[in-house]
């Protein structure tokens, strides 16, 4: 849905996303919504940066967005491909990933991330997909950056299930705990942007995207959402920055959409 | 030295039932060609291990031929959930699914042990995740140099590994290029290996750091042409992914489900055959 604004609460979402990811660094890219924010990072400000895909490409430059995270586009495009146990151990726990950029099914006060199950593990009401390479993605990178749309079915007060830890219960358990990555810096959801308070690491609401009232916020948070004292407006998208957006999702609309007959031949 | 033989003998051969069997690709040359045959075969109460099981994992969940999956992460890859694992694993239909469940890194560690032979792999990357509450084979140990507490899984031993590649010479040396996975620590971990290959060649011209697993450390090699679509070989075929988002349609109910597995699995001799039916039906089931 385009409001009178002139872009969607989605592109505004993947736009502030993509803003996040600096220039040159190295970046370990969930599928989805992270993949699309981390290319139009590397299409727009960060051409530099470095999309390392858990299936192996390191150096990615996809002409489209994949549809899987083992597109032959990844890997045709990367500097090298490594096996995966390879992109685990040396690259990702051998320190060399910058920020981790996680999507999630449900994300808690404290940051902490579910995909594997709604309800009680056993019985599960919802089976999710299950872990991938999410925990120790974000125990392990520099940094973790999360995006995801903005419900209360989303934005739960406290996880039944923590498949990847955030803050874990807030203030220093995390770095207690010894992983050795920072942790979440940022929540981008499409209605805002939460960052975890300095102390008490609490999700807090930092930016707000144009147009969208506080309390909508917090009525979509499960949990009574802080509001920074100095809360900012996102900037909303540039005109280069939405055109990217645009030229990417319609080529690759049209690459998904067509047949391979490769291969395919009776 | 690997024999060169029909999919068909080999996984009559090779595959017993109660195995724990791999069915390795992470999207890439995924062996769905050796899927169906261990289908059509029947085979059943196998431990399928898997990092990313999807639709063919799917299909043998579907057709009830796993007793355990042990896997990181189940889903069709960029259009949702796997339907006939969530029945399985939610109703116990067909039949009731035993669950083990890792992450990425954990499993690919845990193939790298068994392929090692050792007892057990180590990572990091469980630090404050419930995962290890929920499987008791997920356990930890400390480090003797820096008594660092780090979480341990037993390595992955395989029955059989099966495996898409690119290319066999008549030796049944294999090569394969592109998103590698955890196919070569598969086979390595596997006391018996199965190969579909796209071409089998007189000689595999490959550099010399290139993937290649020697004739000795494979089973049977099987020359199926487009063997893992609808995943696919790079350099040979293009993923296919309007099937991958006909299959949530396809598999979303039971008797679907299984009227499609009775025409283009069951109902046909090998894969061969089955691309045949599914070019006819295709324009129906995968617009």
């Amino acid at each position: 849905m385009i409001a009178e604004r002139g872009y969607s609460p989605s592109e505004m979402m993947t736009v502030a996303a993509a803003r996040m990811l600096k220039d040159g660094l190295v970046c370990f890219v969930g599928i989805g919504l992270p993949s699309k924010a981390a290319n139009l990072a590397r299409l727009t400000h960060a051409p530099e940066v470095v999309l390392i895909y858990e299936s192996g490409p390191i150096g990615a430059k996809p002409s489209v967005l994949p549809l899987s995270i083992g597109d032959g586009d990844l890997s045709s495009t990367a500097d090298t491909v490594v096996s995966t146990p390879e992109i685990f151990q040396y690259w990702l726990q051998g320190g060399r990933i910058d920020v981790g950029f996680l999507g999630a099914a449900q994300i808690d006060r404290f940051a902490n991330i579910n995909t594997t199950v709604i309800g009680p593990y056993e019985e599960p009401k919802v089976r999710l997909p299950g872990a991938g390479g999410a925990p120790e993605i974000a125990c392990l990178a520099g940094e973790v950056l999360v995006i995801l749309e903005h419900d209360r079915r989303a934005f739960v007060d406290k996880l039944e299930f923590i498949t990847s830890a955030g803050f874990l219960d807030g203030g220093d358990t995390r770095r207690r705990a010894g992983m050795p990555g920072r942790g979440p810096t940022a929540v981008i959801t499409d209605l805002g942007i939460l960052t975890p308070a300095p102390a008490t690491k609490e999700l807090t609401l930092t930016s707000i995207h144009p147009g969208v009232a506080v309390d909508q916020v917090k009525e979509k948070t499960g949990w009574d959402l802080k509001v920074a004292e100095k809360l900012e407006t996102t900037r909303a998208p540039e005109v280069h920055e939405l055109a990217a957006l645009r030229d990417l999702e319609r080529r690759t609309a049209e690459k998904h959409s067509s047949r391979s007959t490769q291969g395919y031949k009776p | 030295m690997a024999r060169i033989a029909l999919l068909r003998d080999a996984v009559r051969d090779l595959v017993r039932d109660g195995d724990v069997v791999a069915l390795e690709g992470f999207t890439h040359l995924i062996p769905h060609a050796a899927g169906h045959e261990l289908i059509r075969q029947g085979k059943k109460d196998l431990t399928l291990v898997r990092m990313t099981p999807d639709l063919v994992y799917d299909q043998l969940i579907g057709m009830g031929c796993a007793r355990r999956l042990v896997f990181s992460w189940a889903g069709n890859p960029g259009v949702g959930s796997l339907h006939r694992f969530r029945d399985a694993a939610q109703n116990g239909w067909p039949r009731p699914l035993e669950i083990e469940e890792h992450s990425h890194g954990d499993m690919a560690n845990a193939y790298v042990a068994g392929a090692s032979n050792l007892p057990f792999a180590i990572t990091r990357g469980y630090v404050g995740s419930d995962l290890p509450k929920h499987n008791e084979r997920i356990r930890s140990i400390r480090c003797p140099f820096t008594g660092e507490e780090l979480a341990v899984v037993p390595s992955i031993r395989l029955d059989v590994a099966m495996i898409h590649a690119q290319k066999a010479d008549r030796k049944g040396n294999v090569l394969l290029w592109g998103i590698l996975g955890v196919q070569k620590e598969a086979v390595l971990a596997a006391r018996r290996a199965i190969v579909t290959v796209e071409e089998i060649v007189d000689e595999l011209r490959a550099w010399p750091n290139a993937c290649v697993l020697p004739h000795w450390v494979v089973s049977a090699v099987c020359h199926v042409p487009g063997g893992a679509h609808p995943s696919y070989a790079q350099g040979y075929s293009e993923r296919d992914n309007r099937f991958y988002r006909a299959w949530d349609t396809i598999s979303r109910s039971r008797e679907t489900f299984a009227a499609w597995m009775k025409r283009h699995v069951l109902d046909t001799e090998d894969f061969e055959q089955f691309r045949r039916v599914l070019v006819k039906t295709s324009g129906q089931e995968a617009a």
